[in-house]
């Protein structure tokens, strides 16, 4: 069939491509917000910033029926294992951002309670810095999500299978090491 | 009579310490008569509620002989008095009496300076942590425990995208 004979309404493209524009357009996002992030992130769905005009307005407070999670505010040891039977539970294809410094990096309470960032322990596709983020921020990190879905999505997640490795620093990275070197240290003048 | 006045005649011999600082009341009792004296305050001087348990670690602190205070501050609420109530207990096995018969209030907070500093009160019914999980093992509120903690905070299982 030549391009001529298809009709105005008949557009071709790859199945792939297809499926990644739809999810792009329609994120459910479902909102672990623990901290002042969950504020901006409440905002930012808001009439104000309005974040319907991205397609992303559908918060979903349960799991089973979002495909991109945002991690708002720190989180601590007694909630990771909670944050990563959400991940789990959330059907595929899912995606994950990570908002503002504590999320990210854990941000100034670098404390023995406080998770050192969530990458370290489930996968984050986008990271959207500030403490916290403005909407226009979150919004931004966002679209740039919805980019990086439509630009390598596939339909049965086939790019997904190759992220085998973890996301984050290794648990005991060189800081981490020499801090509890130091403790030890510590501990020892002690006794 | 004053609040002070009726402990010192009920207890002649506990060794009390009275202090203010501000419009703080403060009273320093030896543990042995802690129990004696809160019960005492609780039935006779209408001390009604208990407000708040914490301790303080002494560890290294200047000038301090023992090792935990332990604070009570009990409220009278007819007359707005309140009394800061401190004691002190010692390593190698801090206990206290717990103050849960007198208080219910005692329970939840018991439970919390069990959890932070590790020190026991005999007599509680359910003495459990109740801020950090259960198989945590430190104290982390005592002062040679590190702000950064022992690597509890990296014990999780890392799920990669792969496998999720």
């Amino acid at each position: 069939m030549a391009m001529k004979d298809v009709p105005d309404n008949i557009f071709m493209t790859s199945l792939d491509a297809a499926a990644s524009w739809a999810r792009s357009n329609s994120l459910w996002p479902m909102p672990f917000a623990t901290a002042c992030c969950g504020i901006e992130l409440m905002a930012t769905a808001s009439s104000r910033f309005d974040l319907a005009r991205f397609g992303a307005e559908v918060m979903r407070f349960s799991p089973r029926q979002c495909d991109l999670m945002i991690v708002a505010g720190r989180v601590v040891m007694k909630m990771l294992p909670v944050l990563q039977r959400i991940w789990l539970q959330m059907p595929e294809p899912k995606w994950c951002i990570s908002m503002g410094a504590c999320a990210c990096t854990g941000g100034v309470f670098d404390t023995y309670a406080v998770v050192q960032g969530v990458d370290r322990f489930i996968p984050v596709d986008l990271y959207v810095p500030g403490c916290p983020p403005r909407p226009e921020q979150l919004m931004a990190g966002i679209i740039a999500l919805q980019d990086k879905i439509r630009h390598g999505g596939t339909l049965n997640g086939t790019e997904f299978a190759k992220r085998t490795q973890p996301m984050g620093p290794t648990p005991y990275d060189l800081d981490e090491l020499i801090r509890i070197r130091e403790a030890n240290e510590q501990l020892v003048l002690l006794n | 009579m004053s609040t002070e006045d009726a402990l010192n005649t009920k207890f002649p011999n506990a060794g009390l310490a009275f202090s203010q600082f501000r419009d703080n009341r403060r009273i320093v009792i030896a543990a042995e008569s802690l129990q004696l004296l809160l019960a005492f305050m609780k039935h006779d001087l209408g001390f009604d509620m208990l407000a708040e348990i914490t301790a303080i670690d002494y560890l290294e602190y200047e000038g301090a002989t023992d090792r935990f205070g332990v604070v009570y501050v009990v409220l009278n609420t007819k007359t707005g008095e309140r009394r800061i109530v401190k004691t002190f207990v010692n390593d190698p096995d801090p206990v206290l009496p717990s103050m849960y018969a007198l208080w219910k209030s005692a329970d939840w907070l018991e439970r919390e300076v069990y959890d932070m500093f590790g020190i026991k009160f005999s007599g509680h019914p359910d003495l459990r942590r109740i801020l950090t999980p259960e198989e945590f093992s430190a104290y982390p509120l005592r002062k040679d425990y590190p702000l950064k903690g022992r690597g509890e905070r990296h014990n999780f299982p890392v799920i990669t995208r792969a496998d999720s």
